[in-house]
């Protein structure tokens, strides 16, 4: 859909498009009560409040936000499991998980009144993309502890399509379900997606010749060339929607059909940019780390969490009518960034270099070492039957390209070097880029 | 006049040649020639078989990325001389060779030359005008 076509208008999506003075006034309202709920039930605000002299009756204005204190992940790690909860276990009706890279997990709980409020931005996030009722939603998240699968669940029979609760994995299998159900909307992480693409050309199956129409992928940055790789390869439009446990799960903010940023669910999550290293607000437009509030979440709520993912909010109002302001899509986050030898290097920008090779999205893998002292990295590309030549000189040129690519993008060269096929492990879920051996 | 010569990356590591021979070992392929292609990371494996297409889809459903070549298979006397005879036909023209490899053939000192030309057909008339004899696929597999 282009911008110029009129709005995708589903009934549950209203509050998306609610006059700026009467959302402001609900997040006003809904703030005040979060912050008082939050004060009187959980021992870390509480304390943080009082280090600052700062009681909930403080709070004047919206804009007060900024003068509240941050939580950071290392809250949810240190507290673990319950510390954060601010109602009872016996109004907690579920509780999810993160996978913990490192040590313990960090555990999010939810009344029967957050599942509610998650479900209906789940619904409303759906709406957006263009899903309804009579669509046979394929969801390919991980079900279980990681908020994706259920979430995604939810909002799906909420909106009155039909889930196929699938989960991730086994890939023979999502595509037969794709072909033999007659799926028209797809959800899963979008690296997950690209594997299915592989698996399907290698399988013979044209992806678009099927029914499928819609796709929702999420749970982990992905670029605009994806989105055309994606867009190249199916007769999916893919839609980019954000979440995380810590807030909600999936349905925090969503694409909608102009595809230009993500509406944030602002009368349920209040967001913020602020400078990363000073911790204060930026004004509308400017990029930094995204702070999140929830403002109807009562189990566990969060006040200005930092998500360490990197954006911007932007102020102008979307084509679509949708009053909510919308965030840039994440590129990257705060904490991805890897420093090697004195420079900066996210791993986004990798990605971004090795597609501009053109015709390719190869699967890639960053590794880091250190080497008498000096950190080495490396990039690992497998080798796809668009790249392999039968000539060496030809291959040995396309490494050359590669680093000369990398090189232009990052300012320092990386060793690059081509690797057999299926040699670097898929991911069902979050893709691993980075294995970090320093 | 063209054959099919199957071309595979194998990383420069011990074992990683294993796979896709033992591979087509299982399935009774038959490799009439071979040459490795080496650089200190990788190499490229190129093949000659008796059933290329059975050979690569087998080796494309292992996940090994094949490319199929049209390479040229010249006959030669297998005493001093033989090469450089092909060599000469070639001279004095823009045709340019990728690459090459070698094998004895047959049992009475005749021998194999395989090339790997950009232009191949052009090759073949070159060849052919100076009466050099460019081996068919049956020929060669049948040999």
């Amino acid at each position: 859909m282009t911008k110029d076509q009129p709005p995708t208008f589903h009934p549950v999506s209203a509050p998306d498009f609610l006059p700026p003075t009467q959302l402001r006034g609900l997040q006003w309202d809904r703030l005040r009560a979060i912050v008082a709920h939050t004060y009187n039930h959980v021992e870390l605000f509480r304390q943080r409040m009082q280090e600052r002299s700062l009681t909930p009756a403080d709070l004047t204005t919206l804009a007060d936000v900024a003068r509240l204190p941050f939580t950071v992940k290392s809250d949810l790690r240190d507290t673990y499991p319950f510390g954060l909860f601010a109602d009872p276990l016996r109004s907690i009706v579920r509780l999810h998980a993160s996978s913990g890279t490192t040590g313990k997990p960090i555990v999010v709980a939810y009344t029967k009144q957050d599942l509610a409020v998650w479900t209906e931005v789940m619904v409303r996030s759906f709406a957006a993309c263009g899903i309804h009722e009579g669509d046979i939603v394929q969801n390919a998240y991980g079900y279980g502890l990681f908020t994706g699968g259920l979430g995604a669940h939810y909002g799906a029979e909420g909106i009155g399509a039909t889930v196929i609760p699938i989960s991730g994995g086994n890939t023979d299998r999502q595509i037969m379900v794709l072909k033999d159900f007659g799926v028209t909307a797809i959800c899963c992480t979008p690296t997950y997606f690209l594997h299915i693409v592989d698996r399907a050309a290698q399988l013979g199956v044209d992806m678009k010749a099927l029914p499928l129409r819609i796709g929702v992928f999420g749970a982990e940055p992905w670029t605009e060339s994806m989105r055309k790789h994606i867009q190249a390869n199916t007769s999916i439009d893919p839609f980019d929607i954000y979440g995380l446990s810590e807030i909600i799960g999936p349905g925090v903010a969503v694409e909608c059909p102009c595809h230009d940023g993500l509406h944030v669910f602002e009368d349920h999550f209040y967001p913020e940019i602020i400078d990363p290293q000073t911790g204060a607000v930026l004004p509308d437009g400017q990029e930094g780390e995204l702070v999140l509030t929830t403002l109807s979440k009562w189990a566990m709520p969060m006040i200005r969490y930092r998500t360490r993912d990197i954006s911007a909010l932007i102020p102008e109002p979307c084509p679509c009518g949708r009053t909510l302001r919308r965030m840039r899509r994440i590129g990257r986050r705060s904490d991805d960034m890897l420093i090697i030898r004195g420079v900066n290097i996210y791993p986004s920008q990798i990605e971004a270099a090795m597609l501009e090779i053109e015709g390719t999205l190869p699967h890639y893998q960053i590794l880091l070492t250190r080497e008498h002292g000096l950190d080495q990295i490396e990039v690992q590309v497998e080798v796809t039957p668009q790249l392999f030549s039968d000539k060496v000189g030809a291959m040995e040129a396309l490494a050359t390209r590669l680093g000369d690519t990398l090189e232009r993008v990052l300012g320092i060269r990386i060793k690059v070097t081509l690797v057999e096929p299926r040699t670097i492990a898929r991911s069902e879920g979050k893709a691993k880029r980075v294995i970090d051996r320093r | 006049m063209k054959i099919k010569q199957l071309s595979l990356f194998v990383e420069n590591k011990p074992g990683h040649l294993l796979a896709p021979c033992r591979l087509l070992a299982d399935h009774h392929i038959d490799l009439r020639a071979l040459s490795v292609a080496d650089t200190q990371h990788f190499g490229v494996l190129r093949l000659i078989v008796a059933e290329p297409d059975q050979a690569a889809k087998l080796l494309e459903d292992k996940g090994f990325v094949v490319k199929t070549t049209e390479v040229l298979a010249v006959e030669v006397e297998d005493r001093p001389g033989g090469l450089a005879r092909v060599l000469a036909a070639l001279e004095g023209s823009p045709l340019n060779i990728e690459y090459m490899y070698a094998f004895p053939f047959g049992h009475d000192d005749r021998a194999v030359l395989i090339f790997r030309f950009d232009d191949p057909d052009a090759a073949i008339a070159r060849m052919q005008a100076a009466a050099i004899s460019v081996l068919s696929t049956t020929e060669i597999l049948g040999g």
